[in-house]
Parts: structure tokens; sequence; C-alpha cells
């Protein structure tokens, strides 16, 4: 079974650290806040200008003033702290953020990701993303291994405008977890009951499979 | 207007000088921390051909999105432009040039601006669109693109409260590019919550301070919600 995006989600918090500042993106790696480990501080960074982001505001802590990278309303922790634009940047291009989180419409073996432009559709911008993917070390890319007609979005290269080149390590898909290394993917683990041959199918650009890849564990 | 004292009287006033084809930088990031009561006035006064400088352009019937009604905008630099049936209408009707920049480069062609660096290097967008036709170069190995900064002919910023000399505090996230914007147009307009007097804000606390404030004014602000969300208490 594919996994779902609550699953993606849980997945991808097992690479989260106690004391990791995290940059969440919009869609599944929103989702990931949700599985923080009992115990484990994580704060979350939103590039709008705030580090130590907190849930939605009930109706009466509502406040416009205090909005998310989405826009949406939230709420500040205890121990936040909140910048300009300028100094969010500043932390995330001098590579300060341990783990970024986002999705894409495409990766591939060098590492480059496409994930904010269509040619032929209305481009809306690419908002902070190129200066997530070119300022962090440590990026998990969430996605569907293929797209709805079955055409992979795990590539030799990449077809669309890049967002970024050569910054892409860990992709998180709905049927396995994969590395990018030396030229390659690298398959590192498979979504439960998903079969080793689906996966290679699946994958357009060359894939490393070792012996065994073992299945996740929910 | 004596001294230091930066406040005007009237919107009029604080845009005296304002004409067609001019650049303005706008703080603000979506609809939280933008000077409406300016804006209104940019609307009113009917100037055109304006290129803007803003992460966003608004939506349709708030923020600079009002200004897409009149077609007072020739261009826009911003991140991102959804959220606006207008904008797109007249974006591939050809009418409105856009020029989409990331985020943070955006913000550090402001600060640089302000800050008299006339460009700077940075890796995002190196290999993609953004770094079509710009210079590389590589240090330590990693390859960058050399990026301009951008000054105005105007900035205008929303600020929380300002003491009369034109020191300025922001409230929460309406922070975001009100700062950079500050420093970066010849002119400098904030509109703010509150007036109060020099002495009442602690100068260690002021965001931006009075040297790059020109003319300040006190605003009454509708704070539209773009994306209310909440959770049940």
């Amino acid at each position: 079974m594919a996994l779902s995006r609550e699953q993606m989600a849980q997945r991808v918090a097992r690479e989260l650290q106690d004391g990791f500042y995290v940059n969440l993106g919009i869609g599944i790696p929103t989702l990931v806040a949700n599985y923080i480990p009992e115990g484990m501080e994580v704060m979350l960074q939103s590039e709008n200008g705030l580090l130590g982001m907190g849930p939605y505001p009930t109706n009466e802590e509502l406040d416009a003033d205090m909005i998310n990278a989405g826009k949406e309303t939230v709420t500040a922790i205890k121990g936040a702290s909140i910048f300009s634009s300028a100094e969010s940047f500043a932390m995330i291009r001098g590579g300060h953020v341990d783990l970024t989180v986002l999705g894409a419409f495409e990766v591939d073996v060098s590492g480059n990701i496409a994930s904010w432009m269509i040619p032929g559709k209305l481009v809306k911008g690419m908002g902070g993303a190129m200066d997530l993917v070119a300022g962090a070390n440590n990026i998990v890319v969430t996605m569907t291994h293929a797209s709805k007609h079955g055409e992979s979005k795990l590539l030799t290269q990449c077809s669309l405008p890049l967002t970024g080149a050569g910054c892409i390590k860990k992709v998180l898909t709905d049927l396995a977890y994969v590395e990018i290394a030396e030229g390659s993917f690298w398959l590192k683990e498979r979504a439960p009951g998903v079969s080793v041959d689906e996966i290679v199918a699946k994958t357009e650009g060359e894939i490393v499979v070792p012996d065994v890849v073992p299945e996740m564990e929910f | 207007m004596a001294g230091f004292d930066k406040v005007v009287k009237s919107y009029a006033e604080a845009l005296a000088g304002l004409t067609d084809d001019m650049t303005i930088i706008a703080g603000g990031f979506g609809l939280c921390g933008i000077p409406e009561g300016i804006i209104a006035e940019i609307k009113s006064m009917g100037v055109k051909g304006l290129t803007f400088v803003s992460n966003n352009c608004g939506v349709d019937d708030f923020g600079l999105g009002l200004l897409l009604e009149d077609r007072q905008i020739k261009k826009m630099i911003s991140s991102y432009v959804g959220e606006n049936a207008l904008f797109e209408q007249q974006f591939l009707s050809g009418e409105l040039e856009v020029e989409l920049t990331p985020q943070g480069t955006l913000a550090e062609k402001m600060r640089a601006g302000g800050a008299g660096i006339p460009a700077f290097y940075t890796a995002t967008g190196y290999g993609t669109p953004v770094g079509e036709g710009k210079e590389v170069r590589e240090f330590d190995g990693r390859p960058y693109i050399l990026e301009e900064s951008i000054t105005g002919d105007f900035a205008i910023v929303k600020g929380w409260k300002a003491d009369r000399y034109g020191n300025v505090i922001y409230r929460h996230t309406a922070q975001n590019f009100n700062p950079m914007a500050a420093t970066a147009g010849k002119i400098t307009i904030v509109e703010v919550e509150e007036i109060v007097e020099p002495g009442e804000l602690d100068p260690a606390h002021i965001h931006t301070p009075g040297i790059y404030v020109n003319r300040l004014i006190q605003g009454s602000f509708e704070k539209r919600i773009e994306k209310r969300t909440v959770r049940s208490a």
C-alpha cells in the first residue's frame, strides 16, 4: 500500500532531532508538526519572520498581525522570536535551519528539484522555495512517486524549470524513502507491502537497490 | 514641521511628489502589515505606470490589488502573486509586467539597496530560470549569482508605533518586509497605528531608526485576514 499523507508526515518526523530548527512547507510537510515525538523540542521556522510557530489560534487569540508563510493565522510558542524577512532569510540562506521539508513536482539523480513552475500554466511565483533549497544542508522532499498518469517524478533529469540545482539528498515518496548520491537514487526503505519491482518500475532515473530493502513500520 | 518631527497632517502631504512611472518599495506579506491608508491615497491620486517592489500584490479588492482596478501598476517585482484574479487577467493580457524574485533575494535586494550595497552574490536561483543571464562566480567551489539591489523613489511602510521623530516599532509578523522597505526609499513614508512623543519608546527596541523615515502619518487599519485559521479552544 502506498503511504497516506499522514504516514508520509509520520515518516518524515523520524528525521527530527531534539533541538532542531525546522522549516515546513505547505501541504504534507505541514502535517509533520503533528508527529513531533513526545518529549522532543523542535522549533518551527516560518519564513515570513517567525521562529517558534505555534498552533492555530483560538477565536479569542486570533490576531491579523500573526500569520505564517502560508498567510494563515497562527500563534507563537513561549520562547519564540519574530523578525524581518531579511533576518529570516539570513538564517535560511546561512544554513542555520536544521531541517527543511518541502514538496516538489520532480527531482533527479543530480539532486535537482523542480517545484514552482509548469510552462504553459500560470506561474504564481517561487515564494521562498529557492532560498530554502539553496540554503539548507538537510532537506527532505515529499511527493508522490509518480503522477496520476503513472509518469515517474524521480528522473534522470528534471523536465521542468528548476527551483534549485544539486541540493536534494533525501526524498520521501508515497512508495519509498530514497537518497540521492553519486548521480543515482539509492533505495533505502519501501512503504509496507510495496514491492521493490514496483518502485524500480516507477523510477525513471537510475536507482541502486540493495539486497534487502526494509519496509517502513507504522 | 520642525527639526526631527516627521509627522505630516494628511495623506496628500505624505505622498507629495509621487508622479507617474515611479518605483515604490512596499512593506507587507500578503495582507499582513500593509500601509492601507497610503495605498488608498495612491489609488485616489490616480498616478499610473508605477513599478511596485512588494512580496505580493494583495487580493482583488484589498491591498495593492486595489491599484490594479484602474491599471495604475505597470510592473510588479514580487516572489508570489497568487490569489488575485485581476492580476492574472492583466498579466495574461500583457498589460502588467511581472519580475518573479525569490523571497529571500527580494528581502536582501531591499536591505542591500538601503545599505548602499549595489549588488550581492547568492546561491539562491543558481541553475534556475532566475539565474539566467546573471553573472556567476564561484566561492569555495560553489556557484553564486550576482543579484542587483533595489531602491525606490518612494517606500511605503506600515508600523505599529512610532515616535514623532520616526523611530518605528512593528507588531508581530506584521514586521516582515517593512524594515527593509523603510531603508530603500528616497522618500520613506510610514503609516502607524499610534504616534507617541520622543522618549516614550525604548531606544533599544526600535526596529527602524528615524533616520530612514521622511514622513510619518497615523492611520486607521482594517487589518483584513487573508486566511482565517482557528482551532477550537
